[in-house]
């Protein structure tokens, strides 16, 4: 670990963080009128993916999407906007906080149905294996994701295929308040049962945002290297209800005690006090990023704030892309 | 001018968008296989590669995401389904991914994939094999819906779903493969949206879709023998439906029937009927009819299909009640040289 990597890590963490947080403080206003599934907590694992993304890279995700959204690179003021609504969101505010796209990036979307997107990575890592560079396809998902039968439908025809895929599952052990041991066995843990497939597997701490960056190098090496899918599977936790701002410990569906050694582990001090502790990391170098970061959100709020909403007519826009000439064999 | 079966116009069609578009791909269970999807994929693999032509896992919903991503990462996909009833698993993909794509995000990025369904009746298919579902796809916004009748007008239609911006999902009617129609075999696209006047005449407007068609055709010859001259209008696409042509030609004649291969509650028939009474009330002259399968579903043994299927004289009677003349199916009953549940004689199963 050096300077460089650390202020990476630190300064997407905070962003995600921010961002998120923002939009539970703010979400009480009403301007943010859609499902909104925060990523508090869970920073680490679309940071220590996203330092060793590149942007040719496609990458597709579920419901709680932010962090993945912007660990890519994503445009937060296009993405705040379309939470807002906005004519100048990601979507045209078509899609809202579930729905995040920026192609530019290669965050190519996201979607509400939990497993809906997996089988759309694996097609991305399809056309990625019928051309000519080593990117890669990612797929985010989370652990009920493994519940669904398409999941294992496109891990086989990833695998049957040798594509360039490669699956990050963030198991925060909650899906809404159903623990992971009323959906699924769990003797076997889930990276173990798709180990079995042959695919490469690594499972790892998700809230180590070293270990999730030394894990997923391997991965993308190996996946880069044309040697098929790999699969990462990364414990981690929620802070805030499934949907929505609030803290919901008070309803008792999360034991105490777990609650308490997860906030232990919260990603970002546990990170900066070591990088402090190594001496890659300065307290007054992180204030630099958290006020940059402080800023930056401050505006992508305004931007969304601000932004027109779209035309009535944008409601029967889109359904169909219009027939041109040249798209004709 | 050349002729040749149905199944050959969608062979030639997918050979010749592989062979002109690199990014075409056709993929789905037993595409290479001997048969061949009911011979429409025969020698594809072989002149254009596994990679681009492929057998797939039976797995119709991953594979209709995988469809998907591959769209949208350049490429135009092909998929095959050997029966609607099996595309039914992939419902998800279709409707919430391949449908809501260009829409959801704000009409970045479409989805141009075709997905071959193929559908039909009799000879025993049952419940599960033998449904036509055209209606719940054209029931969603941002499917299109394509059904070929004629072999003439199949590899055009094929052409124009594959090159179309969209997701179109392209019904074959289980009857059809073996049919041929005399005209264009053509490379040219027929644009979707269009239908095709078959016939024309002043006294009733039968609009048909599909196998009806062949059905509707053998009708309007021997009412036309018997003075009464129908306009036949065949869809080709039920979505977007052609309702210029539908409304011009019912308010020339006041009179409409309408041929559905489909359950007949809340289907194709129902909204061409309640689209009619809302646009052309006035000229109407009789109340708007409609044939299609009763609602429920095909059972299996003839005994029990006899009287599930409409039939060109069934068509032919209800035009006759329609205009009021006493008209007679007897030369179409006669002319029946096979059992009612195959197309005809070269139909001899097992599948």
């Amino acid at each position: 670990m050096n300077s460089e990597i650390s202020t990476e890590f630190s300064t997407s963490m905070r962003l995600i963080r921010s961002v998120e947080e923002t939009i539970a403080e703010r979400y009480s206003e009403q301007k943010m009128r859609c499902p909104t599934h925060l990523s508090t907590g869970q920073e680490a694992v679309s940071a220590g993916l996203g330092a060793l993304l590149r942007h040719s890279d496609l990458a597709v995700s579920g419901h709680r999407a932010h962090a993945h959204y912007l660990a890519k690179g994503g445009d937060l003021n296009a993405m705040i906007a379309e939470i807002y609504g906005k004519i100048t969101g990601c979507s045209r505010g078509k899609g809202g906080s579930m729905h995040l796209i920026d192609e530019s990036v290669g965050f190519v979307g996201s979607t509400a149905i939990v497993g809906g997107t997996v089988p759309v990575g694996v097609g991305l890592g399809y056309s990625l294996m019928m051309g000519e560079t080593d990117d890669i396809a990612c797929i985010f998902m989370g652990d009920a994701v493994v519940e669904t039968g398409v999941f294992w439908e496109s891990l086989n025809f990833a695998v049957l295929k040798k594509l360039p895929v490669l699956f990050i599952c963030e198991n925060n052990n909650y899906s809404v308040y159903t623990p992971i041991e009323a959906r699924q066995q769990t003797t076997v843990p889930i990276h173990q049962r798709i180990s079995g497939l042959g695919v490469k597997t690594i499972h790892g701490d998700g809230n180590d945002v070293v270990a999730v960056h030394d894990a997923a190098k391997e991965a993308i090496g190996h996946v880069r290297a044309g040697k098929g899918p790999a699969f990462l599977e990364f414990d981690t936790y929620r802070w805030r209800e499934h949907c929505g701002p609030n803290f919901d410990d008070d309803l008792g569906y999360r034991p105490e005690e777990d609650v308490a050694k997860w906030r232990e582990a919260e990603p970002i001090a546990r990170f900066e006090n070591r990088a402090i502790r190594e001496g890659t990391l300065t307290q007054s170098e992180i204030d630099v990023v958290q006020a940059a970061i402080t800023t930056k959100v401050e505006a992508a709020f305004e931007f969304a704030d601000t932004s027109p909403f779209p035309p009535k007519i944008d409601a029967t826009r889109h359904v169909l892309a219009p027939v041109m000439k040249e798209t004709l064999l | 001018m050349t002729s040749q079966a149905f199944s050959d116009e969608i062979r030639d069609g997918l050979d010749h968008a592989l062979t002109i578009d690199p990014s075409v791909l056709v993929f789905g269970l037993g595409v290479p296989d001997p048969k061949g999807v009911f011979g429409t994929t025969v020698g594809l693999q072989e002149k254009h590669g596994d990679k681009r032509v492929f057998d797939i896992p039976t797995s119709e919903n991953a594979l209709t995401g995988i469809a998907i991503g591959a769209a949208l990462g350049g490429f135009r996909p092909v998929l095959v389904h050997q029966r609607l009833d099996f595309a039914l698993l992939s419902m998800d993909q279709l409707v919430n991914n391949a449908a809501k794509w260009n829409f959801m995000f704000g009409g970045q990025r479409n989805v141009p994939i075709t997905i071959r369904m193929i559908l039909g009746r009799g000879w025993g298919q049952g419940p599960t094999h033998s449904q036509n579902l055209q209606s719940w796809f054209a029931h969603i916004p941002g499917l299109k819906v394509v059904m070929p009748a004629l072999a003439s007008d199949a590899k055009g239609l094929l052409l124009a779903s594959i090159a179309d911006p969209n997701p179109v999902v392209f019904l074959e009617h289980r009857w059809l493969h073996n049919m041929q129609t005399s005209g264009s075999t053509a490379d040219d696209p027929i644009e979707l949206g269009k239908a095709s006047q078959l016939k024309t005449g002043d006294a009733v407007t039968i609009v048909s879709v599909s196998y009806m068609t062949i059905e509707a055709l053998h009708a309007v010859e021997v009412l036309s023998a018997q003075g009464v001259d129908c306009d036949l209008i065949d869809l080709r696409t039920v979505s977007p439906i052609d309702w210029p042509m539908i409304e011009k030609s019912v308010r020339k004649t006041g009179r409409l029937l309408v041929l559905d291969t489909g359950f007949q509650s809340f289907g194709l028939a129902a909204e061409i009927i309640a689209h009619v009474s809302d646009h052309c009330w006035n000229e109407l002259k009789s109340k708007p009819m409609r044939l299609t399968s009763p609602d429920y579903p095909e059972s299996t043994s003839p005994a029990l299909t006899e009287d599930y299927h409409v039939r060109a004289e069934h068509v032919v009677q209800t035009v006759g009640q329609m205009v009021g003349a006493d008209i007679s199916a007897e030369v179409l009953l006669n002319q029946r040289q096979h059992p009612h549940d195959v197309p005809g004689s070269w139909f001899s199963g097992p599948f």
